[in-house]
């Protein structure tokens, strides 16, 4: 056991752990919210309500069909993306041509929607959901205790995040997804599908949000409200990295994960405000955010 | 007007850019191998027409013809697959593509597009621009890639929107060049021009734009006959 500025390496390393575990959270959530953004020019208010249906596909697929986790890390993202499919098929393709504020009105109505049918089923206690046998214990690093499921949430949201990254700004098929976030019409006269490109990227954005969802299913209790306790800070963390840049989205939820934890540490009055002190900041001296482009 | 042996024919084409008509009846045919060009003054509808053949304009009646295929009800992405290929005004250069990725971007539609290499024989200044950024190139440059990227899908039919605005005169002069050897090659191409000279040098066939209609059409040997007229028109 040793100090670091008067405060015990156990105590700063655990908040920067537990930061870090938020930052995931948040990083893998602002990714689909800035990709669907990008794409069809929605902010998706019901990403917190997406990513609760992926913790609930979880417990679902455990409880009625006996899918454990690691299945359900693949099966929740793909079910719960199909319904996003069928959410921009049946409805916000027909606001396409309206002010986005009409996409974000929607996508709120339907985040409440969702939630009160979840909780209407479930009640709003919240259900536990087992971490992995495989994953279960921890290795003390002698400065701190990493337990093995936490470890494995920050590794595996970077490789989600950074393969997300990679395919969007280094591959052809994410070469056709910039050049549509560009000129949808000129893309569409180039042969190409456009409309059928912007239901997968929706989703795509919503398989994310459930992907973080199984994934916090261990972490926290699944329960109806999940998300939307989530996912203010998120759209705060959205706000301070622009909308509009990948790896902005994935570097400032990381980031801003950690300055919480941080402040959790030195200063624990602030810890549930500092993002959004951030946020205000960012917003008067950089509106467009760190990373985002000014129109 | 109707020519069975046309590649393309439009008929009684009408265009709506939100509630205002743009188009009011266009009629005209593009024989295959041919240089045909639009020339109007600014606003009669020529750009309009390349659009509404292309399908990026969707409020439109009328009939498009392609290879004696109907093209009218087809969103643009099927328009495409046919085989046309549209440069716009603008060029549409993906910023956020670098210039690779821009040639690589049109969907190859058919076999017997030109590989890159032969894109590069044409335009030799984008081999060394290859990595980037699309719009960091000059305004030749751009054009030239706004050019070169539809040549490798292997349409036939090529809809090229004032290649020549705003460029240098050495610039036009390849650009001229060219389209001459593209049309050697086989392909089939619809311009629209306001730099009259420019067209002199490449057209086959002229069709005279005004408010919306055709109004006037002549060969490439009759414009000596016709240049009194065509002043008139474009107001030179």
């Amino acid at each position: 056991m040793f100090e670091i500025f008067g405060i015990p390496s156990q105590a700063l390393f655990g908040q920067l752990l537990l930061g870090l575990i938020n930052g995931s959270f948040y990083a893998l959530l602002s990714l689909g919210l800035a990709v669907i953004f990008g794409m069809l020019n929605i902010i998706n208010f019901a990403h917190g309500a997406q990513y609760m249906m992926g913790a609930f596909a979880a417990y679902l697929l455990l409880q009625h069909a006996g899918i454990g986790y690691w299945e359900a890390l693949v099966v929740a993202p793909i079910v719960v993306g199909a319904t996003g499919v069928l959410v921009e098929r049946l409805l916000l393709k027909h606001l396409r041509k309206l002010d986005p504020l009409y996409g974000l009105l929607l996508t709120f109505g339907l985040a409440i929607v969702i939630e009160g049918l979840f909780r209407n089923s479930y009640g709003s206690s919240g259900l536990p959901y087992q971490v992995p046998e495989s994953l279960r214990g921890g290795h003390n690093l002698g400065f701190m205790f990493l337990p093995n499921y936490r470890a494995w949430v920050i590794v595996l949201s970077l490789a989600v995040c950074l393969a997300t990254w990679f395919a969007i700004e280094r591959t052809r098929l994410g070469s056709y997804l910039r050049a549509a976030t560009e000129n949808p019409v000129l893309v569409r006269a180039f042969g190409i599908n456009v409309p059928r490109m912007v239901t997968l990227t929706y989703g795509f954005g919503v398989g994310l949000a459930a992907l973080a969802g199984v994934m916090a299913a261990p972490i926290y209790n699944v329960s109806p409200q999940m998300g939307s306790d989530l996912i203010i800070v998120v759209f705060a963390v959205v706000v301070i990295g622009g909308m509009g840049s990948i790896m902005g989205a994935i570097l400032t939820g990381f980031t801003l994960g950690i300055v919480e934890g941080l402040t959790k540490v030195f200063f624990p009055e602030a810890s549930n405000t500092v993002i959004f002190v951030i946020m205000a900041i960012v917003l008067l001296i950089r509106p467009a955010g760190f990373f985002g482009r000014t129109a | 007007m109707s020519d069975t042996r046309a590649l393309l024919s439009v008929s009684e084409l009408e265009a709506w850019y939100g509630e205002s008509h743009i188009l009011h009846g266009v009629t005209f045919d593009v024989r295959p191998g041919e240089v045909v060009t639009l020339l109007g003054r600014n606003g009669v509808g020529k750009t309009t027409t390349l659009k509404a053949i292309m399908g990026i304009i969707e409020k439109r009646t009328g009939s498009v013809r392609f290879e004696g295929k109907e093209l009218i009800e087809l969103p643009s992405d099927a328009i495409a697959r046919r085989g046309i290929a549209f440069c716009p005004e603008e060029r549409g250069i993906f910023a956020s593509l670098d210039v690779k990725e821009n040639l690589l971007l049109p969907l190859q539609v058919r076999p017997g597009g030109l590989d890159l290499d032969r894109i590069f024989e044409l335009f030799p200044n984008l081999r060394e621009r290859l990595g980037s950024q699309g719009t960091k190139l000059s305004g030749g440059e751009q054009q030239m890639l706004a050019i070169g990227r539809i040549l490798r899908t292997g349409a036939r039919l090529l809809l090229l929107d004032e290649p020549t605005e705003g460029l240098a005169p050495v610039i036009i002069e390849q650009i001229g060049r060219t389209i001459g050897t593209l049309k050697a090659q086989g392909f089939t191409i619809l311009l629209v021009e306001q730099n009259f000279r420019f067209a002199a040098t490449v057209a086959d066939r002229y069709y005279v734009m005004e408010h919306g209609h055709v109004v006037d059409h002549f060969a490439a040997a009759e414009l000596e006959a016709n240049t009194e007229k065509l002043h008139d028109y474009l107001g030179v």
